[in-house]
C-alpha cells in the first residue's frame, strides 16, 4: 500500500470536517504553546538571577566568623571575634585560587552634611573590594593602600548617599561628610549599580579604609569578614577547601571539632536561587504538560466519535479491498496530521506568546531549542499514543457489519 | 474445461447464537460461468445474506468449498481476502454507500486506492472511463449530496466496474429507487451483461429475475429452484413503457 495513498485519504478526511479538525487541534496548540511559554519563563527567570549574581561577582567568596552553630546554640555571627586582621594576612599570603581579597569591617549610622542627614552603611574595606564586588569608581578615584596604612580619614560613596546628601546637586568631590562624630572627605564617587535581585540598593554605601573604621568609628580589632575573589567561579569549590585548610590550621582547630568560621560563595547562592527558579519551572511544565495531556485526549475523544460515525466508511473500504492495516494507518495518520499541525501551530504561538511577554510586560523570557522540540516531540507521541486506540478499533470492525450500521 | 467464475460445492455456514447453532446455509452447490447475470433469490431468513458474504469474500463458510475465478476463498485469510475483494468483486449495495461530501469522481477513484499497481495518473483516467460507462460524464466534479439516489447508484456502479472485476456482486441494487429509476438500474446492469459482465443479483424481489438470464432462489438456507431464464425481459422496454415523467 502505498502511503503517499493513506495521507491523501487522511487529509480528505480531516477537510471534510475542518472546524471538527481545528478544535480538536485547539487542545494541542493550547498544550504545546503554554509549556513553551512556561519553560520560557522558567528558563528566563533563572536566566535573570544569575546575570544579577554575577554582576555581584559570581566568583565572590565571603568569610564570617563563627559556625552557625556553637555546642548545639546559634550564635549571632557579628557576636564573635574569631577573625582577625591576622587572618587576612595569612590568605593574602598563602591562600591559592585566590585573585582577590578584603577584610570587611562595617557599621551602620547616620551620615550627615551640613542640615542633610541619612542612615547608611559604612564599609571598611581594602582596595581590592571593587573589584571583588565588581564596583567601579565613576568620578574621582578610589583610596589607596597608603591611605589604608594611615587610617586616612578619606572615602568613596555610592550614589544614593551622593542623592541623600547634596540635595542642591552639588559636586561632592572634595567635600567632607560626617560618619557619626569622624569627619571623612569624599574622593571617588561609585558608579551606580541599582537593586539586586533580593531588593537591596547597592549604591546606599560608604567605603573606607579598614584601618579607618576599626580605629575611628568602631575602635575594634577584628573584623566583621573577609571578601574574595576565586580565580574564576570553577575554582570557587577548591579555593573554598584551600581557605578552610588555612583557617582550621591559624585558629587551631584540632580534627573533628566545628569550624569558628563560615565561608560561603556566590556559587552556592546561585545555585540556592536556580534551584527554587527550576522548581518553579518543573511546577509550570508540569500544569503546562496536563494541558497536552488533556489535548491529546481530546484527540482520542474525537478519533473515538469519528471512528464510529465513519462506521460505513469503513466497512466500504473494508469492502472494496482495504486491509485492517490500511484503515490504522489512515486514522492514526488523521490523528498524528491533527497533532503535528496543532504542535507546529503551538510552537510558534508559544514562541509569539513569549515575546509578548517579554515585550509588553517586561519579564526575562528565553525560549529554548530544547523546551520547542521538546513539546513538539511530546505531542506527535500523545497523537499516536491517543490516536493508536481508535484506529485499532477501527481497523477491527467487521467489514460485514460495519457497512449495514446505522 | 468451461470457464466458471464462482464455483460452490457443499456450502455450509453456522452460526452460534447463545448455545443455540443457526445453520443458516445447508449444503448450498452451484456454478456461475463467465457473462451469466443471476438473481439469488430468498424470503428474509433465507440465508441470501449469508450467501451474499461469503461470495463477496467478506465471510468464510463453515465447510465446503468456494472457488472465485478459480481461487479457493475458505481458506484464506483476512488481508488476503481484502486483497481478492479488491481486485476480482465489485459491489454494490442498496444505499450506495458513498463517502459524503466527495465528488464523483473520488467516490469511483476509491477502490484503486488500495491497489498499488494503479498510478494517480491511471486510476483518475480508469474512474473517468468508468463514470462515461454508467452516462455520468457530466457529473464527475458533483458531490455525492448534490446527486438523486439514481446518480448515486450509478456512481456506486462506476465504482463497481473501475477495478474491472470477474464479477459484479449487488446487494438489492434497485431497493431504495422508484420504480422508473429502478428499471433504469436495471437497464444499467443488462447493458453491461450484454458486454460479458458476470452479474450476482442477490434480491428479496421476484420481479427482477424476469430480467437477469438465470435465477436461483433460497429457502432456509437451501437451493429450492435453479433456473434458465430463456425469455429476458429487456428492462429499457419496460423504462419506454412508463409513462412520462410529469416534470
Amino acid at each position: 500500500m502505498n502511503y503517499n495513498n493513506l495521507i491523501k485519504i487522511a487529509l480528505k478526511a480531516l477537510s471534510n470536517n475542518k472546524f471538527r479538525g481545528f478544535l480538536t487541534m485547539l487542545g494541542i496548540i493550547i498544550g504545546v504553546a503554554s509549556v513553551i511559554a512556561m519553560l520560557a519563563i522558567g528558563q528566563g527567570s533563572k536566566r535573570s538571577i544569575r546575570e544579577q549574581i554575577s554582576e555581584m561577582g559570581s566568583n565572590m567568596i565571603m568569610i564570617h566568623p563563627g559556625a552557625d552553630r556553637f555546642g548545639g546554640v546559634r550564635q549571632s555571627a557579628s557576636d564573635m571575634q574569631t577573625l582577625k586582621l591576622e587572618d587576612y594576612n595569612t590568605i593574602l599570603h598563602e591562600a591559592s585560587y585566590i585573585s582577590a581579597c578584603s577584610p570587611m569591617v562595617n557599621a551602620s549610622g547616620q551620615v550627615v552634611n551640613g542640615a542633610n542627614n541619612a542612615p547608611t552603611t559604612l564599609n571598611g574595606v581594602a582596595p581590592a573590594y571593587l573589584d571583588i564586588r565588581k564596583y567601579e569608581v565613576g568620578q574621582g578615584e578610589m583610596f589607596t593602600e597608603a591611605d589604608v596604612k594611615k587610617a586616612a580619614k578619606v572615602c568613596v560613596v555610592g550614589q544614593t548617599v551622593v542623592d541623600n546628601l547634596f540635595t542642591n546637586g552639588e559636586d561632592p568631590l572634595g567635600k567632607t561628610i560626617r560618619f557619626g562624630k569622624i569627619p571623612m572627605r569624599i574622593i571617588g564617587v561609585l558608579t551606580p549599580k541599582g537593586y539586586n535581585s533580593m531588593g537591596q540598593d547597592q549604591d546606599d554605601l560608604i567605603l573606607a579604609p579598614y584601618t579607618t573604621v576599626q580605629k575611628r568609628v568602631l575602635a575594634i580589632t577584628y573584623l566583621h569578614g573577609i571578601f574574595l575573589s576565586a580565580i574564576s567561579e570553577e575554582f570557587s569549590d577548591r579555593a573554598i577547601d584551600d581557605l578552610t585548610g588555612i583557617l582550621r590550621q591559624t585558629h587551631r582547630i584540632k580534627a573533628g571539632d566545628d569550624d569558628n568560621f563560615s565561608i560561603r560563595s556566590q556559587e552556592e547562592l546561585s545555585s540556592m536561587l536556580s534551584s527554587t527558579t527550576n522548581l518553579m519551572t518543573v511546577l509550570l511544565a508540569c500544569i503546562a504538560g496536563i494541558s497536552l495531556l488533556v489535548g491529546g485526549i481530546g484527540i482520542m475523544n474525537i478519533m473515538y466519535v469519528s471512528v464510529t460515525e465513519r462506521t460505513r466508511e469503513i466497512g466500504l473500504r473494508m469492502a472494496i479491498g482495504a486491509k485492517g492495516r490500511h484503515i490504522l494507518f489512515q486514522f492514526l495518520i488523521e490523528a498524528v496530521i491533527i497533532s503535528v499541525t496543532g504542535g507546529l501551530i503551538g510552537v510558534l504561538l508559544g514562541i509569539g506568546a513569549a515575546a509578548v511577554i517579554k515585550y509588553a510586560i517586561g519579564w526575562s523570557v528565553y525560549v529554548q531549542l530544547y523546551s520547542v522540540i521538546l513539546s513538539f516531540a511530546v505531542c506527535t507521541l500523545t497523537g499516536i499514543f491517543f490516536g493508536w486506540y481508535p484506529a485499532r478499533k477501527a481497523s477491527e470492525l467487521d467489514p460485514i457489519e460495519a457497512i449495514r450500521y446505522e | 474445461m468451461e470457464n466458471y467464475i464462482i464455483r460452490v460445492e457443499k456450502l455450509r455456514r453456522d452460526f452460534h447464537v447463545g448455545d443455540e447453532t443457526v445453520h443458516a446455509l445447508r449444503d448450498v452447490s452451484f456454478s456461475i460461468r463467465q457473462g451469466e447475470f443471476v438473481t439469488i433469490m430468498g424470503t428474509s431468513g433465507s440465508g441470501k445474506s449469508t450467501l451474499l458474504n461469503i461470495l463477496g469474500c467478506l465471510d468464510t463458510p463453515t465447510s465446503g468449498d468456494y472457488y472465485l475465478d478459480g481461487v479457493a476463498v475458505r481458506t484464506m485469510g483476512r488481508n488476503d481476502r481484502a486483497t481478492l475483494r479488491n481486485r476480482k468483486i465489485g459491489f454494490v449495495f442498496q444505499s450506495y454507500n458513498l463517502l459524503p461530501k466527495t465528488t464523483a469522481l473520488e467516490n469511483v477513484e476509491l477502490p484503486l486506492f488500495y491497489n498499488p499497481a494503479v498510478s494517480a495518473h491511471e486510476r483518475q483516467e480508469r474512474s473517468i472511463e468508468a463514470l462515461k460507462a454508467v452516462g455520468l460524464a457530466d457529473r464527475i466534479r458533483h458531490r455525492s449530496n448534490q446527486m438523486s439516489g439514481g446518480q448515486q447508484q450509478r456512481v456506486a456502479i462506476a465504482r463497481a466496474l473501475v477495478n474491472n472485476p470477474v464479477m459484479i456482486l449487488a446487494d438489492e441494487a434497485t431497493g431504495n429507487l422508484d420504480t422508473r429509476t429502478s428499471f433504469e438500474i436495471l437497464t444499467l446492469f443488462q447493458r453491461l451483461h450484454a458486454e460479458g459482465r458476470t452479474i450476482v443479483f442477490v434480491t428479496h424481489n421476484p420481479e427482477i429475475s424476469q430480467f437477469s438470464s438465470r435465477n436461483i432462489t433460497l429457502r432456509d438456507g437451501r437451493i429450492t429452484d435453479d433456473t434458465t431464464n430463456d425469455n429476458i425481459r429487456s428492462a429499457r422496454e419496460v423504462l419506454d413503457s412508463l409513462p412520462a415523467e410529469e416534470n
